[in-house]
């Protein structure tokens, strides 16, 4: 092997890089057009261009990959995780090609990429598996019960079904995601476990009989079944149920002759018993606990079995503890107990994480694995995970400690994410009791672990910090009178007052800077020490906080102990030609729009669906906000929309006149 | 480069007191500018807020660039008078869109924003200054036109301000109305005399003759909005350049006028990185003592106003009683002129005229500290020539093109008020501190003045001269001028632009400076008169 092309996009191309450059091995990137000044593009010794941008077009097209490998001089193809990873097709056509696949053998792959099939070979190896329900003949006892996509993961053909009644819309639902994400609508019931625990075992496997079960991973905090926190080892684990689950893995690997790095995935109930759940033939997003706690370069080993080394007869025993989690571009608000996350884009600003000790590398202290760095643009494209954040400490409460300072600490600016609600995990008091399970969002309820890290107060004083770094920069960029002091007045009349706004909050500061200090209404007892665009010291009755502060367009970042806060600027004069009509809807994420409701004209009732929005693989409903007449609908189906393009515009309806 | 050293102690309890002094002072004029603020009281502010327009001084403050600093000019015009303290217009320079303003705003809370003799000369006064530094023009307009009952005092000299504005537009110094409400009859001509104008939708009312008088003129019916509302100007008659749909929109778009006049200052720019001066501004409240007769180092002073505390004396051993030199501040180069001792001689007078030449020579702008008591008596004085060389200063200062900056320090009495470029000498800009005093001479002298000769017309008489008479006439007398002395009275009379802070004095001299910048800064070629040797 000497020159490796990354099927892939991303924290895990660069990740397969570094590994790659550790070894000496040359490396090739794709790039789709989005991603032309991606890092992972900008980072590969070569980079070949996939035209397009969405998946289809781009990273799913295998045969461009293969072509790409043959025009760079690539001699191997990693496929990473997602994408082409799990596509015994893909991996066929890279060997066909002559190259070197640096994955388990297509068979396998197939073999584990249907559920239904994997499960039945489970069963007959020996590993627990939930039995699989008919549908015609499930029962209220059955219930909650589950409804998977036999093909992909990720979520996605997934639904939880509480009441017979929505049994076959659950179905339905899932076979039209499934047959849209996966190209197979195959779908099949089982039991549902309500606070399972998500428990996976990382394999390996060389071509020589040697099989490792390399140590477990706990994923169970979850949302719409995507992992958000992973850790090694499980909390729930004891010795016993470890030699278990290591043996059930080790058996489901060697069942079906597996080469490689895989993950054999387990549902663990409240009574320590587990069930198969799936195996992933593939590197998992959440590898670098297992490497962190191990000290093992998975991918390295992925590269060594693939040239056809030997594994050593045991895998390096786990120390101390690791705790990785995703950092995703997204928001997620509660309504009616029901959780909507929305992907998030723009442009990341600043993305720095402090204390960092390494990347793509395990070890001790602090790990980033970012796919992202400051100035990136984050689209619509792909799936919205920036970064993998992670910690290793000797205990897991150290390990949560380091990780959640980092990120409270992070500055992310441009790009809303779920840092918070990483953060607040990471400090729950249930979170530290090892307490984790699926249901571990609704238990402690979103609304309140997604709450922003800075209170109310510490928002005020932000705001406070923002207005003074905005009036440092007003003086430092002024062409004329720059150097006289900030807003003087021989006869003063009123302060200078800034407008900002978090969400619904509205901040209206109202300051002097005088001979005496500073003046400002509502803020008594703070002075200010200093001043500059970027930092902000003001002294808080006796207690000095420094705040950092950065500008971007409408929007002031300010970072402190106290949390970070992104406000919008109010700007100081309205246009009243951008003024946006009464009434009007405006798309809360870029997307498509797949689906009209109404047309213009139409008469509607609040809570009405206009329309429906198309943002990664999610479709949002897009409703009427009151009573009234759809005046203006400047959208139809496959229009795409950037945040803020209006979408339909509901006027009051006038009793008694025809629309 | 020489700084300055400081010999001030500011533990010292001559220093204390003097500092009590100032504040006292300084606390007195600040109860006079709060009148000003307070605009037409209460009542009318209330009335004006209700009827969702910003007040005068609301307005200015969403039209500067934000956090930039504004000089309000005059703000104690008609103090002493009849009239409401500030002559319900606010006039001053500021920063709009990066570009220095003469900025003039009626104040429609005082009596609906009528002009009376003092607005109007408050008014002149800011003219005068934004065509002497070509500082655009943005008027601020709502005004209920002349107060009727002070015509006589207003019409024919009120003339003046249509003039002003279309002679500022021949300068290519641009003017800019923004109508937020009345601006009628007389007034019309204010927007009908800028460059651009803007006009508030449905608030103002700009037209030569309202429906009342068209009625009596020509018998048609009519109404406001017909007449002269803003729509109507702005899609008819097109005196509107620009419809706002509110106040705010209208301060928006006289600040997008601004932003595209292409501003260029003719002047020198400024160094760039200059230095604060070494000495505290603090220390100003306790230099001046609050006896006049107790003369103080002005170096002193010259330490905390200018660039780094960096000056460099000119003729330092001749003619000691006034300090001559050469500094910046805020980056831009000046001469400075300050009474040392109060008096000024002969060898002052000569030193005077030789340095506005030099500073004539290199077109450097001067800035004067005043604290005289004026040019020396005493037979000795008279036979060496005093009034010789007391006319050589005068007419160096008179001739002398380079733009001057005046500060009322303490003293500026009788002559020497002129020598060193008092109000009829036309500086650009002249400030006082609380401590100044300005009168022909001191109220003490004048009243003995007054005594002796009183004293000898009696004795030529023949009658008896009553001491007790006498003292209560000089009491009075003193009182009298004392009062017209102080530097309130002044300020109110405009012969100053504004009572400054002396904390304040670099930060006013340096806007000063960079608004005269606007023009050139141009030194007399030859152009002197004759200079009696």
């Amino acid at each position: 092997m000497r020159n490796l092309l990354v099927a892939n996009r991303g924290e895990i191309a660069r990740r397969v890089f570094r590994s790659c450059r550790d070894a000496g091995i040359g490396t090739v990137a794709v790039f789709s057009d989005a991603d032309a000044r991606a890092p992972h593009t900008a980072e590969a010794d070569v980079a070949v261009r996939l035209p397009g941008n969405a998946p289809g077009e781009t990273y799913l097209r295998g045969e461009l990959i293969v072509k790409a490998a043959a025009d760079a001089g690539a001699d191997a193809v990693h496929p990473g995780y997602g994408f082409l990873s799990e596509n015994a097709a893909f991996a066929q056509s890279v060997v066909d090609a002559g190259l070197t696949w640096v994955g388990p053998p297509p068979e396998a792959i197939a073999t584990m990429g249907s559920k239904v099939e994997s499960k039945r070979l489970m069963a007959e190896a020996g590993v627990p598996v939930l039995a699989e329900l008919d549908p015609a003949g499930v029962t209220e006892a059955d219930l909650p019960l589950l409804v998977k996509a036999s093909a992909g993961g990720g979520g996605r053909g997934m639904r939880v079904v509480r009441k017979l009644g929505e049994l076959a819309e659950a179905i339905e639902g899932a076979r039209a995601e499934a047959g849209s994400a996966f190209g197979d609508p195959t779908v099949f019931c089982e039991r549902y476990l309500e606070t399972g625990r998500h428990i996976e075992v990382q394999v390996l496997a060389d071509r020589h009989g040697t099989v490792w079960a390399v140590g477990e991973r706990e994923c169970s905090i979850q949302r719409r079944h995507q992992k958000v926190v992973e850790e090694a080892p499980s909390p729930f684990v004891d010795p016993a149920m470890r030699a278990e689950l290591f043996e059930a893995a080790r058996k489901a690997t060697q069942a079906i002759d597996y080469v490689g790095a895989g993950t054999v995935e387990f549902l663990a109930g409240p009574d320590g018993r587990f069930y198969f759940l799936e195996m992933n033939t593939r590197l998992q997003v959440e590898h670098p606990v297992t490497e962190n706690v191990t000290g093992l370069d998975l991918v390295a080993l992925q590269l060594s079995i693939a040239e056809g080394a030997k594994l050593p007869p045991e895998p390096p025993a786990a120390q101390g503890h690791a705790i990785e989690v995703r950092l995703y571009a997204e928001t997620v608000t509660v309504q009616d107990g029901v959780a909507d996350w929305q992907p998030q884009s723009g442009t990341l600003h600043t993305f720095e994480v402090p204390g960092v000790d390494r990347e793509f590398t395990p070890g001790a202290g602090l790990r980033l694995d970012s796919g992202v760095e400051s100035g990136s643009v984050v689209g619509v494209h792909y799936d919205p995970m920036l970064a993998k954040v992670i910690a290793w400490a000797p205990t897991r409460d150290e390990a949560s400690r380091r990780l959640a300072s980092a990120l409270a600490g992070a500055k992310i600016h441009g790009v809303v994410t779920n840092r918070d609600l990483l953060v607040n995990v990471l400090r729950h008091e249930a979170f530290l009791a090892g307490e984790t399970d699926t249901a571990f969002f609704d238990r402690h309820g979103l609304a309140t672990l997604a709450k922003p890290l800075a209170t109310a107060d510490a928002e005020r004083l932000s705001a406070l910090a923002a207005a003074l770094a905005d009036a440092a920069g007003n003086r430092a960029g002024a062409r004329t009178l720059g150097r006289l002091p900030s807003g003087w007045r021989n006869v003063r009349s009123a302060g200078q007052r800034k407008e900002f706004s978090r969400g619904d909050t509205r901040y209206e500061v109202v300051y002097a800077l005088t001979r005496d200090g500073l003046r400002a209404e509502g803020y008594e007892g703070v002075e200010l020490v200093s001043a500059e665009p970027g930092r902000v010291v003001l002294d808080v009755s006796g207690v000095r906080r420094a705040f950092t502060v950065a500008r971007h367009g409408s929007e002031s970042f300010v970072d402190s102990v106290l949390g970070p806060v992104t406000f919008a600027v109010a700007p100081r004069f309205a246009d009243p030609a951008a003024a946006l009509a009464a009434g009007s809807l405006v798309a809360p994420m870029p997307g498509t729009v797949v689906r009209l409701a109404v047309a213009a004209g139409a008469v509607v009732a609040a809570g009405d669906p206009l329309l429906w929005l198309e943002a990664m693989k999610m479709e949002h409903r897009i409703a009427a906000p009151a009573d009234g007449v759809v005046t203006e609908l400047p959208v139809e189906v496959g229009s795409q929309v950037e945040v803020g393009t209006i979408l339909a515009v509901v006027g009051e309806a006038v009793l008694g006149e025809s629309v | 480069m020489t700084a300055l050293r400081s010999t001030v102690d500011t533990r010292a309890g001559e220093f204390a007191a003097n500092r009590e002094s100032m504040l006292e002072k300084l606390a007195e004029i600040d109860a006079e500018h709060a009148k000003a603020v307070a605009g037409g009281g209460e009542k009318y502010v209330e009335r004006h807020r209700k009827r969702g327009k910003l007040l005068a001084r609301e307005r200015i403050e969403l039209l500067l660039d934000e956090d930039s600093p504004f000089l309000e000019l005059s703000p104690l015009a008609a103090w002493g008078s009849d009239y409401r303290v500030g002559a319900s217009v606010i006039t001053g320079i500021g920063v709009v869109e990066g570009v220095e303003c003469l900025i003039s705003a009626s104040d429609p809370t005082v009596k609906g924003g009528a002009s009376n003799p003092w607005t109007t000369k408050k008014s002149f006064r800011a003219a005068d200054i934004a065509a002497q530094n070509r500082l655009p023009v943005i008027n601020l307009v709502e005004s209920g036109g002349a107060d009727l009952p002070t015509q006589k005092e207003i019409f024919i000299p009120g003339g003046r301000v249509f003039r002003d504005l279309t002679r500022s537009s021949a300068a290519k110094v641009p003017t800019v109305a923004l109508v937020f409400g009345n601006s009628t009859a007389g007034g019309a001509y204010l927007p009908g005399m800028s460059d651009y104008v803007v006009m508030v939708k449905e608030r103002a009312k700009v037209f030569l003759g309202g429906p009342p008088l068209v009625k009596m003129a020509t018998g048609e019916e009519s109404d406001d909005e017909s007449l002269g509302g803003a729509e109507m100007h702005a899609r008819t008659s097109g005196l509107a350049d620009y419809l706002a749909a509110d106040e705010q929109d209208a301060i928006r778009l006289g600040r997008s006028i601004i932003k595209r006049l292409n501003w260029r200052k003719q002047g020198p720019l400024p160094e760039p990185g200059y230095a604060e001066p070494l000495f505290d501004a603090e220390d100003l409240l306790g230099i001046v003592p609050s006896d006049l007769k107790i003369p103080f180092d002005p170096r002193e002073v010259v330490a905390r106003v200018v660039d780094g505390s960096d000056f460099d004396e000119f003729k330092p051993l001749y003619g000691p009683s006034l300090v001559t030199g050469w500094a910046r501040i805020h980056g831009y180069p000046v001469g400075v002129l300050a009474n040392a001792q109060g008096v000024l001689f002969g060898e002052e007078s000569q030193k005077a005229a030789q340095f506005i030449q030099l500073a004539n020579q290199i077109d450097t702008p001067l800035v004067l500290l005043h604290n005289t008591t004026g040019y020396m008596v005493g037979k000795e004085y008279e036979q060496s020539g005093i009034i010789k060389h007391g006319a050589l200063m005068i007419n160096a200062v008179s001739n002398s093109k380079v733009p001057h900056l005046s500060v009322l320090m303490g003293a500026s009495y009788g002559a020497g008020h002129y020598g060193m470029c008092g109000r009829a000498y036309d500086p650009r800009f002249l400030f006082a501190w609380p401590s100044a005093k300005s009168a022909v001479m001191g109220p003490a002298q004048l009243a003995g003045v007054l005594s002796i000769v009183a004293r000898a017309a009696a004795a030529n008489r023949g009658q008896d001269y009553s001491e007790d008479n006498d003292a209560a006439m000089r009491a009075m007398v003193e009182a009298q001028i004392e009062a017209e002395s102080m530097p309130m009275f002044l300020s109110g009379m405009l012969y100053d632009d504004g009572i400054i802070d002396p904390r304040d004095t670099r930060t006013v001299l340096g806007l000063s400076l960079s608004a005269i910048h606007n023009g050139p800064v141009k030194g007399a070629e030859g152009g002197f008169g004759v200079f009696r040797m």
